[in-house]
């Protein structure tokens, strides 16, 4: 049963930040909902204000710009992400995400910035805006600043966020060139969360042969999506081969720090984490190599 | 705590509520407008049988507060028949024996009408993910995707019966 609350309703930036700096004291802040809703539900969450910006229409768009790459509001939906012909064209690993994002429903009514700020570690949209080295701009009624996505999420639904502050957007760069970023997550049913998720960035250099970058980020296999910097190391400037992958899976199911649930064991988590690196990196690359051609 | 008025359109009507803002979307259909027909089954956001459709698009009515439905119009499966007629995809369903139980037909009609409004057209694979979030609890997703395929076939145009 979901417990009273008062309702507060913004319709502009302004508004939604003069609202919670008026309720600093109790308040949670609902775009979607459809995480959110579930924890009120089970009384994990009980605010005394709730402050909705679903409405805030000023933060709902896709931008994108040569220089700057693209601008995805907090209140777009997962929907509109999946249908613009624009992230299809430009950053086609976040439509395969969105497919594969719980349910059509789901994504008609959730957010970008609403699942950011939720901080589940097994979220989908994190480790892929990470792998895409992307930032996150943030606002309260004081100031604004602009972060990483690496120093967004702290803990098991925890983020950055303080007391009085929103997320207004998401910002990705372009994509270097020779670059391919992937993205997989294993799951029993299709759309379900990841037990597992990865996603890799992999740049080659003008050889087409080997490494010049890369960026793999681990999903529900810590208590937020993790960078995995030593399986990077190890394969920058290298040349792909069995072996190499081989080395990279183990490494990344070391840097891992999965924890044991009902959806599986920590030797399991492990074990998946191996079996994806292998399975993206291989992907990314070839993906990468195929531009070079 | 102070109930709130909501103002939203349900199936052409317009409708003027004072609800609690806790009051869920699906709460409000079915205590308050008596639209029983959207079901509310695993309320924890899971099985989709409380599918409507909002302001054109899909949602889950038990994880929508209703007060974020303001000023939206709201489309139940009471609406989709005019009259005595029913839409294509309903007498499909009633043709092909689309359910068993029943439980899961209105918001799998409510994701099929969405789906065709989107795509007249749909591939067997498209059906799937259309009504992906759907769960028949009785597991009878072939005739109901039998149906939604009659229906793309042209089995339904008006006069073809």
């Amino acid at each position: 049963m979901i417990r009273d609350f008062i309702y507060l309703k913004a319709n502009t930036v302004e508004e939604a930040l003069d609202l919670i700096d008026q309720h600093k004291e109790d308040y949670k802040v609902i775009c979607g909902g459809q995480s959110l809703l579930i924890l009120m539900r089970q009384g994990l969450v009980a605010p005394e204000h709730l402050i909705d910006i679903k409405s805030v229409e000023e933060l709902n768009y896709i931008q994108f710009d040569e220089k700057e790459g693209l601008r995805i509001g907090a209140t777009t939906t997962h929907r509109t992400v999946e249908l613009s012909p624009l992230v299809l064209e430009k950053f086609p690993v976040l439509v395969h995400m969105e497919e594969n994002l719980a349910s059509i429903q789901t994504r008609n009514w959730g957010t970008i910035g609403g699942n950011l700020c939720h901080g589940d570690p097994a979220g989908d949209p994190g480790p892929v805006f990470m792998a895409l080295n992307g930032a996150v701009k943030i606002a309260s009624k004081q100031k604004t600043r602009t972060l990483t996505l690496d120093e967004f999420f702290i803990d098991y639904f925890e983020t950055v966020l303080e007391e009085g502050e929103i997320l207004l957007e998401v910002r990705l760069p372009p994509i270097p060139p020779r670059t391919a970023v992937v993205y997989e997550k294993f799951n029993i049913i299709k759309n379900d969360q990841g037990i597992i998720s990865v996603a890799a960035s992999i740049t080659l250099n003008n050889d087409g042969l080997s490494c010049n970058d890369a960026r793999i980020v681990i999903g529900a296999a810590a208590p937020a999506p993790i960078r995995a910097k030593e399986t990077e190391k190890l394969l920058i400037g290298e040349k792909i081969s069995k072996g190499l992958l081989e080395k990279a899976g183990e490494k990344a199911s070391e840097e891992a720090d999965p924890v044991a649930d009902i959806h599986a064991s920590e030797e399991y988590r492990r074990h998946l984490v191996g079996v994806l690196i292998k399975k993206m990196v291989e992907k990314a690359w070839e993906q990468a190599k195929a531009q070079v051609k | 705590m102070e109930k709130q008025v909501l103002r939203i359109t349900v199936n052409s009507e317009y409708h003027e509520l004072y609800i609690k803002p806790k009051r869920l979307l699906v709460e409000v259909l079915r205590d308050e407008l008596g639209l029983t027909g959207t079901k509310k089954g695993c309320n924890t956001g899971a099985c989709h049988a409380c599918t409507v459709i909002l302001n054109g698009k899909t949602v889950k009515s038990c994880s929508v507060l209703a007060i974020q439905a303001d000023g939206g119009e709201i489309k139940t499966v009471e609406g989709l028949a005019s009259g005595a007629e029913l839409t294509p995809l309903q007498k499909s369903f009633l043709d092909h024996g689309a359910y068993q139980c029943g439980f899961c037909t209105s918001g799998m009609l409510l994701s099929a009408t969405a789906l065709l409004a989107e795509n007249s057209k749909p591939t067997v694979e498209q059906i799937k993910e259309g009504i992906h979030g759907n769960l028949c609890r009785c597991t009878g997703y072939n005739s109901i995707i039998r149906a939604v395929k009659a229906v793309t076939e042209g089995k339904y145009e008006e006069g073809s019966q």
